[in-house]
């Protein structure tokens, strides 16, 4: 049987000024009907230029395929006409993006835009084209598609919205979908039911799913064949249980090795000081109106707990479960609406602003975004001795602490009079952690502090975090959506849902006995829950 | 991919704003005509004829003997009258621009960073808006007299509203960045954190709009001029000579006509100025800030 997609020797060229000669280089693999192949890699692999070059949608001015074909089903795409092209989008290819949001028309109901690609592509009437887009929306398990055929996308959740992307795509019954990171902007448990449908609606038509991913859980679950990139080359190619099993190449055992485990390691009970303590914090945003209108949305509902210096407290959660809320209140960057927020035993709940100054030096923050963690107009040196100078110490002593820290996050010191952007992702992270450091803190809080960063440079970062609390015995607050780096770095886990604190404990006895539902739903999820714990445990 | 210790080598530091401005042609092009209508406005009146210099015998005469322009009804050198119109042109324009500016960032920063005073600057933002500046201007010289001073007055007021809106709308989304956060949490105060990490944002756009706030007012000041109702009528302004040369238009047509091309170039070449600098900058800034 001939493969649906041969893609062969493909080569792809950058612009000159480029940091290398080619996007992708010299790439072979195939996909054939009835079976998924990830493509997985980390950022800068290439994975996005090589599924935008079989949709025709990368960018023609800086992007040139220059060697090599894209055959879908027999038909090289490079040589096909736009007119051609335009049509076997949709009819025969077709594809879904990371962020439902955007890749829909927020103002069309979605009904008709899943109804325009039947319009622009088929001669039905309008009745039969309603009907085929309402059988489209059933076969992506959407409730009550009459009535939802007319919502817009804002009035639908985001797992909603990927369905309907995925309704969008397979309504003309193409022979291959292309999936470009289709979870990543998906909360746990939505991933799982957007995988399983994916999946679901692959075996019943039968065709080929090309599948671009940076995650290996995702790769586990899903994956017939797995193609592995790096620096827009092919390392490793071959059925999934081969490549995740036994690894040849050292990037992709590096990779896989790099993938935090599901089981939380033994750890011993700490006993030093409270450093933070928050009790019955509450933070509400949205006021009732004057008349009793408006709308009260409790973001965090009676939240407690403490952090001992050397421990790391994780809080984890799904979007809007309250868990930034939490960090930021506790850092006083939003004011909680009631509660008490002890940092030793001062409460710093309701200071003042100029009250509060000299406390903020005993708790410091690192955000998820590094690339908008740094002011980009000031060199490093700058953004790290701000904080020191304003506590009073002398510029040249705070460049003597920041040189110092650099080597203690792994920089070189002369780094300090560079900008933000000589930096890559994980770097910054490191400068944001020194910046943090050079306060001298009690507590650190990351909030989502390695989510943004490429697998590999995460479990560095995180060996550093954890590094840093011991030298400094630093009390942690460590706030994540994701249960494998929470079950590596933290001694206990609070998990929030909906502003509520619904299981806390130690984070072996949450791992291996969770008692709330949602808890055990969230474990469940997990992408690649089953492949990767059982070589762990 | 491993980290190294040592970041990426690339060049050290950015390029400044105005070595990225210069590169664009369009900025190039009309900041060289603007030099140059700069250089007439301040060493013309060196070269040429007085501008108030009556002659009874040489009244409304063609462009040719009696001058490059020709001649107004009181037998005054045109061109003269052009080249001295360009100071007022050009000092209205900046000093409306840097006025409006000034005063708009300092509002626009407090509006946007201080939550309690957004609704109450606005409001009074919006009621400025609302005031049309013509109008302003005739009351406000029936008030006081006509000087240069209170036409830009007339002018500036309802310029500041729109700057203030514009430098709300960036700080609003820079104030939520966190880096600004950091600032706050490393205990940095405030009126060191909208310096230090606020302000710079709003340059780029602000230097665009001010070249839009100029180009306008100099507009403003013609049309007040036009009307009577800005620059006493004595002092040779574009808008002043185009006033006076109104009733013989279809008889001596260059008097008005030098004066308003002069005035169309002027406003074209800020104009032309403030387009280059608003695709140079954002783009560029977007990227190479990143």
């Amino acid at each position: 049987m001939s493969p649906i997609l041969d893609i062969r020797g493909l080569t792809v060229s950058l612009p000159k000024q480029a940091d290398r000669p080619y996007a992708i280089k010299d790439i072979t693999f195939s996909v054939n009907a009835g079976e998924i192949v990830c493509v997985v890699g980390e950022s800068g692999s290439g994975k996005s230029v090589t599924s935008f070059t079989v949709m025709g949608l990368h960018d023609k001015r800086a992007l040139t395929p220059v060697a090599g074909e894209i055959l879908l089903q027999g038909e090289n795409i490079l040589n096909a006409s736009d007119a051609k092209i335009r049509r076997m989008r949709g009819e025969k290819m077709a594809m879904i993006f990371q962020e439902p949001m955007t890749a829909l028309n927020p103002v069309a109901p979605v009904g008709d835009q899943i109804g325009e690609m039947l319009e622009i592509h088929t001669n039905l009437s309008a009745s039969k084209r309603k009907a085929k887009v309402l059988q489209a929306m059933r076969d992506v398990h959407l409730p009550d598609p009459e009535k939802m055929y007319h919502s817009y996308p804002h009035q639908l959740s985001g797992g909603q919205r990927q369905r309907i992307v995925i309704a969008m795509s397979l309504v003309l019954e193409p022979v291959l979908l292309i999936a470009d990171e289709p979870t990543t902007a998906l909360d746990v448990t939505t991933q799982a039911q957007i995988l399983s449908l994916i999946k679901e609606l692959q075996e019943r038509r039968g065709m080929g799913v090309l599948f671009i991913t940076h995650d290996f859980g995702v790769v586990a679950d899903i994956a017939d064949r797995v193609v592995v990139m790096q620096n827009g080359e092919i390392v490793e190619q071959g059925p999934v249980d081969q490549v995740l099993g036994a690894p040849e190449h050292p990037y992709t055992k590096m990779l896989i090795a790099a993938v935090p485990s599901m089981t939380p390691p033994e750890r011993e009970e700490v006993t030093g000081e409270t450093a933070l303590s928050a009790t019955r914090l509450n933070k509400q945003y949205g006021h009732k109106g004057l008349f009793g209108g408006g709308r009260v949305v409790d973001a965090a509902n009676d939240v407690n707990f403490i952090v001992r210096r050397g421990e790391t407290l994780g809080i984890v959660g799904e979007s809007g479960s309250g868990k930034s809320t939490v960090a930021r209140c506790v850092m006083r960057l939003i004011d909680p609406t009631s509660g008490e927020v002890l940092i030793g035993d001062t409460d710093i709940a309701t200071l003042r602003e100029d009250k509060l100054r000299p406390h903020r030096r005993d708790i410091q923050i690192v955000f998820q975004d590094p690339y908008r963690s740094l002011n980009p107009r000031r060199t490093v040196g700058q953004s790290i001795t701000e904080g020191p100078v304003n506590f009073g110490v002398s510029q040249a002593e705070a460049l003597d602490r920041a040189k110092r820290l650099m080597s203690i996050v792994g920089l070189a010191p002369e780094a300090l009079d560079r900008f933000p952007h000589q930096f890559s992702g994980g770097q910054r992270q490191r400068i944001c952690i020194a910046r943090a450091l050079a306060m001298e803190p009690m507590v650190l809080i990351a909030d989502e502090a390695v989510s943004a960063l490429d697998v590999s440079v995460q479990a560095q970062v995180l060996d550093l975090l954890e590094d840093v609390r011991d030298e400094f015995d630093l009390a942690m607050l460590f706030i994540t959506h994701d249960l494998r780096v929470a079950a590596q770095i933290c001694d206990r886990i609070m998990v929030m849902r909906k502003g509520v604190v619904v299981e806390n404990g130690p984070t072996a006895e949450v791992f291996s006995n969770p008692q709330h539902e949602y808890t055990k739903a969230l474990l469940a999820a997990a992408p690649g829950h089953g492949t990767f714990d059982k070589e762990s445990a | 991919m491993a980290e190294t210790a040592s970041p990426a080598p690339q060049a050290a530091a950015q390029p400044s704003i105005w070595r990225i401005a210069l590169r664009n042609r369009s900025v190039f092009w009309g900041g060289l005509i603007l030099v140059i209508i700069a250089l007439i406005a301040a060493f013309g009146s060196f070269f040429t004829a007085d501008p108030m210099d009556i002659n009874p015998m040489g009244r409304l005469k063609p462009p040719g003997d009696f001058g490059l322009f020709g001649t107004d009804q009181l037998g005054r050198d045109v061109f003269s009258r052009v080249v001295n119109g360009a100071r007022i042109s050009l000092t209205v324009g900046t000093a409306v621009a840097v006025i409006s500016i000034v005063i708009g960032l300092f509002l626009g920063l407090v509006a946007g960073y201080f939550r309690y005073m957004d609704a109450v600057i606005m409001r009074v933002m919006d009621g400025l808006m609302s005031i049309p500046a013509i109008l302003l201007a005739i009351a406000l010289i029936s008030l006081s007299g006509a000087t240069l001073l209170t036409v830009v007055t007339a002018i500036v007021i309802p310029e500041i509203p729109r700057v203030v809106r514009l430098v709300r709308s960036v700080v609003l989304t820079v104030r939520e960045e966190p880096y600004v956060e950091a600032a706050i949490a490393a205990g940095t105060r405030t009126w060191l954190i909208m310096l230090r990490h606020v302000l710079p944002n709003t340059i780029a756009p602000l230097i665009v709009q001010a070249t839009y706030v100029c180009g306008s007012a100099m507009l403003t000041e013609a049309i007040l001029g036009f009307l009577g109702a800005g620059i006493p009528p004595e002092i040779p302004s574009w808008g002043n000579i185009m006033s006076e040369g109104r009733t013989f238009f279809q008889l001596t047509p260059w008097i008005i006509f030098f004066p308003g091309a002069a005035l169309a170039v002027t406003v074209l070449a800020v104009n032309i100025v403030g387009d280059g600098l608003r695709d140079s900058l954002d783009p560029r800034i977007a990227r190479t800030m990143r």
